[in-house]
């Protein structure tokens, strides 16, 4: 079930658009805001607002990158792997973080801290390597730095 | 050196206030259009200022507007849409406009806008410049507050609302068609053209889509004219252009300089040389999507025209520097598996393409490759390239490999005849 608040937030986007359908990616992300992902019941819920079929919704949910349709941890670390941030070697910044977490691409930690995910270019091309962790950018990162730097996201 | 676009950028400050911005000259350029020239006057000025595209196509921005249907009885609303979702990989450009000065932004969206006669407009920012998107907010809070968006703007007859909308991921996103989608609560796949967007565009009604750099221009081509912009460049294609490099220099970065700076000057000048012990062995000139130039195009400006004739584009004007301690085997692999992640599947050429590149480059990347892959390569430059795909993804994607085949090759044929790759 979807809270009041959500309900609210939902129908305020619906409120700006001029069909109910196109406010589909902000309901989403209003529901990923609070609940960390979208669960089917969620995204059921959602759609039924949105007077459009699960599956529709789903097929829009699917398709970008940063609407989780299954649980994440309490952080995300979204590591840059495109060309730049390849050439100046995020290649070890990914194996040091897969070997001190112990997880894999698209895993999360046992104990919900962190999941790991590859990302596309950040823009920030002449600070490689970059990851991103929630809302907080990291740049010329180094493995010496990435212990302190998870330290800043309990 | 004249650099309008950044001269007010800091990076170590705020961004300018809506008060700041005003007295440095900010939305000088929105009185003048609104209250002393006519639409059709902006579009000519525009037009005859030869500003092409800075989102990579190049296109005259003026001629792409004068598609818009104006007068009384063409459907409404017209939009005018920002394309901000900055995601070629390599470029970083409109990241420093959007962080370093917002309102220069809104009062070109607000020119774009009258001189189309857009009632709404929306700035389409990707999710993770988080920054700009907090400064953009506040910038368009103080302009509604200070009257130059909302109703009957100046006191004229022209009215603007602006919205920001943040997306959540996919490449396809930047593509005009695909973003229109994407902004309609859609999978961001794009549309057959024709009709294009400036006739049937967002929810069908007439649209402009302009990249942020482009718009970023218009203020200052507006308070000083056609001919100062053409007098910014050095070159025959106008203004002044933020070029970045990236990769193994000494000072990577973005500056904002005359169009037509050559690359040598940008790797050499700007980015201070490559770090001590690499040689500079290629580059792409605008981004993953384009052809690599090598050495002997170093003197080539930096400009539309001239990365054309010596068989690249000009694309985002960002930079990526492969060097000699870099395989490009590698390099180019890299990039396949981001075109080959980031197709969104509609045309079987794209879809099952690219992902075959990804893999054959991958095994030859690891020493497992066979002579006949060379071949396979190749035949993907052509079938994969313009004319056979829906959209411009598939051979954009082409053109690095394309390029690298040509002056790489004997990379490659070593990687397969020793079976291993030789930088590793």
């Amino acid at each position: 079930m979807l809270t009041t608040e959500e309900i609210a937030q939902i129908e305020h986007e619906i409120s700006l658009v001029p069909q109910k359908k196109a406010a589909c990616i902000e309901a989403l992300k209003v529901v990923q805001q609070h609940r960390g992902w979208v669960s089917d019941e969620d995204l059921k819920d959602t759609a039924s607002m949105l007077g459009m079929s699960p599956e529709e919704l789903d097929s829009v949910a699917t398709f970008y990158n940063l609407i989780f349709r299954q649980p994440v941890g309490r952080h995300v670390i979204l590591l840059c792997d495109s060309i730049s941030c390849w050439v100046m070697g995020y290649e070890q910044i990914r194996d040091h973080l897969m070997q001190k977490l112990q997880i894999k691409y698209g895993e999360t930690t046992p104990d919900g801290r962190f999941t790991l995910l590859p990302n596309v270019c950040l823009g920030t091309c002449d600070r490689a390597p970059a990851l991103m962790i929630d809302d907080h950018l990291y740049e010329n990162v180094t493995i010496e730095e990435l212990d302190g730097i998870l330290h800043h996201h309990r | 050196m004249e650099r309008p676009l950044t001269k007010h950028i800091h990076p170590d400050r705020e961004p300018l206030s809506l008060q700041e911005y005003e007295r440095v000259g900010g939305y000088q350029a929105v009185r003048k259009a609104l209250l002393e020239l006519t639409p059709e006057a902006v579009v000519t000025l525009v037009k005859d200022s030869n500003l092409r595209g800075r989102g990579g196509a190049g296109f005259n921005t003026g001629l792409k507007w004068s598609f818009v249907p104006m007068g009384p009885d063409v459907p409404r609303p017209k939009y005018l849409v920002a394309n901000a979702d900055e995601m070629e990989p390599g470029t970083f450009k409109d990241r420093m406009l959007l962080e370093g000065n917002p309102h220069q932004l809104i009062e070109g969206m607000i020119l774009a806008s009258y001189a189309i006669g857009a009632d709404i407009s929306y700035v389409f920012l990707r999710w993770a410049y988080k920054k700009a998107a907090h400064g953009i907010i506040k910038a368009i809070q103080e302009a509604y507050a200070a009257g130059y968006l909302g109703q009957n703007i100046l006191g004229t007859e022209f009215s603007l609302e602006m919205h920001l909308h943040t997306g959540v991921g996919r490449y396809m996103c930047g593509e005009e068609t695909a973003l229109l989608n994407a902004l309609e609560g859609k999978r961001a796949m794009p549309r057959a053209k024709p009709p294009f967007p400036q006739v049937s565009g967002l929810y069908g009604k007439p649209t402009i889509v302009n990249n942020v750099e482009t718009l970023c221009c218009l203020p200052h081509i507006v308070n000083h004219g056609a001919e100062w912009f053409k007098g910014l460049s050095r070159t025959q294609d106008a203004g002044t252009k933020i070029y970045g490099v990236s990769g193994k220099v000494k000072r990577p970065g973005a500056w904002e300089l005359p169009m037509g700076v050559t690359i040598r000057e940008l790797v050499e000048e700007y980015a201070g040389g490559m770090l001590d012990g690499y040689k500079f062995k290629g580059a792409l000139p605008g981004g993953a999507s384009t052809d690599f130039l090598v050495e002997q195009h170093l003197d080539t400006p930096m400009d539309y025209t001239s990365i054309a004739a010596a068989g690249s584009r000009m694309g985002t004007g960002t930079m990526i520097i492969l060097d000699d301690q870099t395989c490009p085997v590698g390099f180019v692999h890299n990039l396949q598996h981001f075109f080959a992640q980031e197709s969104c599947g509609f045309c079987t050429p794209c879809r099952e393409g690219l992902p075959w590149v990804e893999k054959v480059l991958l095994s030859i990347d690891r020493g497992e490759g066979r002579p006949e892959d060379m071949n396979i390569l190749d035949f993907h430059t052509k079938y994969l390239g313009p004319g056979n795909t829906f959209c411009a993804l598939a051979p954009g994607a082409m053109e690095p490999l394309q390029s690298a085949l040509k002056y790489f090759r004997e990379d490659f044929e070593r990687h397969i005849h020793d079976h291993q790759c030789p930088w590793k």
